[in-house]
C-alpha cells in the first residue's frame, strides 16, 4: 500500500486529494489529510466582514464536508517533516510514513515580526483582517469609529491576496461615504511597492483610482516598527505615518515546520520548480498553493489552476514518467472596489494585467481592469462557486493557462 | 536591449539601467556603478554586494532585503545605511543583477 500524505486541508490540499482519490486506485494508496483543526474558512470573504457585508458564520464550514470518501482527516499540529527518512512527526508524537508528500500549509500573519504591533495597541488602534478573529474584531471597531486617519498598510511582499488591502481601502472609502461621515476620515494607503500595485499598467490604474478617491499614497515603506504610544509608523529610512486607525496586513510566512524542517526559504516557503511544483530537492515532495516559493500572487485562484494541471503530472511521476503539464502562474482575481461595482486582473509568471474582456474576447461578460456591477457580481457569486464547485475539485469553464485573447496591449511599452 | 559604455565597455542594461548580462560584471565596474549614484564602496559596502553575487550564481534571482538580512547577515538597518533610501534596488543595481521582481 503507496500512501500518499497532503499537510494542510485548505484551498488547495482539499482540491489535491478531492482530484486524486478519483485517480488512485484505493486499494493500492492509502491518502491522508492532516490539519490542526476541522474548521475550512473561506478566506476572500474575510475582507467583507469588517464592513458588515457578511457575517463570520457565513465564512465558515467543517473541513470534512469537503473531503471525499477514502480519505482520513487526522487532527494534528506538524512538528517536523523528515524528508531523507520519508516521514512526518506530529506534535502529539504521531509518526506518519508516506511515499510521496504535498505540502499545501500555506501562508499566515505573523504580526509578532514588527516591532511594536502586537503591543498594547493591537486590537484597540492596530487592526488586521486576515483572521476571522481580527476581521471580527476590527467590524466592531468600525462601528462605533468617529473617524480620523485611517492608514491601511502592508508590510512586506509577499502576501496573500495582494489585491485585497487595495479592496479594503476602496470599501473603505465607500462606507464612510455611505455613513455620511468620508470628509471626517483622512485616507492613506502605504505600500512598500513602488506604487499602488506589483505591475506597471495595473499600478498606474489602481494609483489612478486612489487619487480619484483622495486616498493619499504613501509608498516605497519599508516598516521598522510600529509606536504605539504615540500611534505612528516607523519606516528603516526614518519616515513616520501617524494613524488614529491601522489596519496592517503584518509579515506573511509559510508554516513554521517547514523552517524546522530545512524544507524552506528565508520565508519558510518550500523552493520547488515553477512548472511542477515539485521540491527543487526532494523527488517526492510537492508543495502547492500558497506554501510554495513561485512567483506568482499567493491566492486561491492560482491553487485552483495549479488543480488543473497538477493531477496529470503527479500521476506521470509516481510512474517514473516525465511531467508535462506545464503551469504559466495563471491567476485572476475580483478587486471589489465599492458601490456595488468590481475589477478583474487576469495574469500569469509573464503577462501583467492587462485591460479587456473575461473569458470570451471582446464579448466578456467580465470586463479586465474596468470597473463593473458585473465584476461585482463575479465576485459575489464566487462564493457559492467555491463551496459547491471548486472545492470538490469539479470543473470550472476557464482556461488552466493564460489566455491573450480579448486583451489590449496598447497601454505596454 | 540597450548597450551603454561604462569605463571604455560596453554594457548590457535594460531600460533602467540595471545589467543584464551576469558575466559582463566585475567589481570594478561594480564601483564605478556605485559612482554614478553617489555611493563610495567601503567593506560594508562589498560585503553585501558579494554576498548578492555569490546568492543569485545559486538562486537566480536577486535576494530580497530580507534574505541580506537572514541568509547574508546584514540587518535591513545596516541596509539603508549602506544604500541609502532604495537599498534593494541600489544594490541590485551596483552588484550588475536584475531589478529586483515585485511578485505580482
Amino acid at each position: 500500500m503507496k500512501r500518499l500524505l497532503v499537510l494542510g486541508g485548505g484551498t488547495a490540499g482539499t482540491m489535491v486529494v478531492n482530484k486524486l482519490r478519483p485517480r488512485l486506485p484505493r486499494d493500492d494508496w492509502k491518502i491522508t489529510i492532516v490539519d490542526t483543526d476541522n474548521v475550512h474558512y473561506y478566506q476572500p470573504g474575510f475582507l467583507f466582514i469588517p464592513f458588515g457585508i457578511y457575517r463570520p458564520d457565513e465564512v465558515v464550514r467543517p473541513r470534512k464536508r469537503f473531503l471525499p470518501s477514502g480519505v482520513d482527516l487526522l487532527l494534528g499540529a506538524v512538528d517536523r517533516v523528515l524528508p531523507d527518512e520519508n516521514r512526518v512527526l506530529l506534535a502529539d508524537g504521531k509518526d506518519l510514513p508516506y511515499d510521496y508528500l504535498v505540502i499545501a500549509s500555506g501562508t499566515a500573519p505573523h504580526p509578532e515580526e514588527t516591532p511594536g504591533m502586537q503591543d498594547e495597541e493591537w486590537r484597540q488602534s492596530v487592526h488586521e483582517f486576515y483572521t476571522l478573529e481580527g476581521a471580527t474584531a476590527l467590524a466592531e471597531k468600525l462601528q462605533s469609529w468617529e473617524g480620523g486617519r485611517l492608514v491601511v498598510h502592508i508590510v512586506e511582499m509577499p502576501i496573500k491576496c495582494p489585491v485585497a488591502p487595495l479592496e479594503f481601502t476602496f470599501l473603505a472609502d465607500a462606507f464612510f461615504t455611505e455613513q455620511g461621515m468620508r470628509d471626517r476620515v483622512e485616507i492613506t494607503y502605504v505600500t512598500p511597492l513602488d506604487g499602488a500595485f506589483t505591475k506597471p499598467v495595473a499600478s498606474k490604474y489602481l494609483g489612478n483610482m486612489l487619487a480619484d478617491r483622495k486616498i493619499v499614497l504613501e509608498s516605497d515603506f519599508m516598516i521598522e516598527s510600529v509606536d504605539p504610544e504615540r500611534r505612528v509608523l516607523v519606516s528603516y529610512d526614518e519616515r513616520e505615518i501617524p494613524f488614529d486607525l491601522l489596519v496592517t496586513v503584518p509579515l506573511n510566512k509559510g508554516a513554521d515546520f517547514i523552517g524546522r524542517s530545512g524544507l524552506g526559504d528565508e520565508l519558510n516557503y518550500v523552493p520547488v520548480d515553477k512548472e511542477t511544483l515539485l521540491s527543487k530537492r526532494y523527488d517526492n515532495i510537492f508543495a502547492v498553493g500558497d506554501a510554495a516559493d513561485i512567483p506568482t500572487s499567493k491566492a486561491g485562484s492560482v491553487a485552483h489552476f495549479e488543480m488543473d494541471l497538477f493531477p496529470d503530472n503527479f500521476l506521470r511521476h509516481i510512474h517514473g514518467l516525465q511531467m508535462t503539464q506545464k503551469f504559466d502562474g495563471h491567476a485572476n482575481c475580483f478587486i471589489e472596489t465599492g458601490h456595488g461595482k468590481g475589477l478583474l486582473i487576469d495574469f500569469n509568471y509573464e503577462v501583467e494585467p492587462l485591460p479587456g474582456k473575461f473569458p470570451l474576447p471582446g464579448i466578456g461578460p467580465f470586463s479586465l481592469l474596468k470597473e463593473t456591477e458585473m465584476n461585482h457580481w463575479g465576485k459575489v457569486l464566487f462564493r457559492w462557486m467555491y463551496w459547491n464547485v471548486l472545492l470538490p475539485g469539479k470543473e470550472l469553464p476557464l482556461p488552466a493557462l493564460l489566455s491573450m485573447a480579448g486583451k489590449d496591449t496598447e497601454d505596454l511599452p | 536591449m540597450p548597450v551603454t559604455t561604462i569605463n571604455g565597455r560596453g554594457i548590457h542594461v535594460d531600460d533602467e539601467g540595471f545589467l543584464t548580462v551576469y558575466d559582463e560584471w566585475d567589481e570594478d565596474l561594480g564601483k564605478a556603478l556605485a559612482a554614478q549614484i553617489g555611493i563610495d564602496m567601503t567593506d560594508a559596502h562589498w560585503k553585501v554586494i558579494r554576498f548578492l553575487r555569490e546568492d543569485f550564481a545559486t538562486q537566480f534571482e536577486t535576494a530580497t532585503t530580507r534574505r541580506v538580512e537572514t541568509v547574508g547577515g546584514v540587518p535591513t538597518k545596516e541596509q539603508f545605511k549602506l544604500f541609502p533610501k532604495k537599498p534593494q534596488k541600489k544594490m541590485a543595481y551596483i552588484a550588475g543583477l536584475p531589478k529586483p521582481r515585485g511578485c505580482v
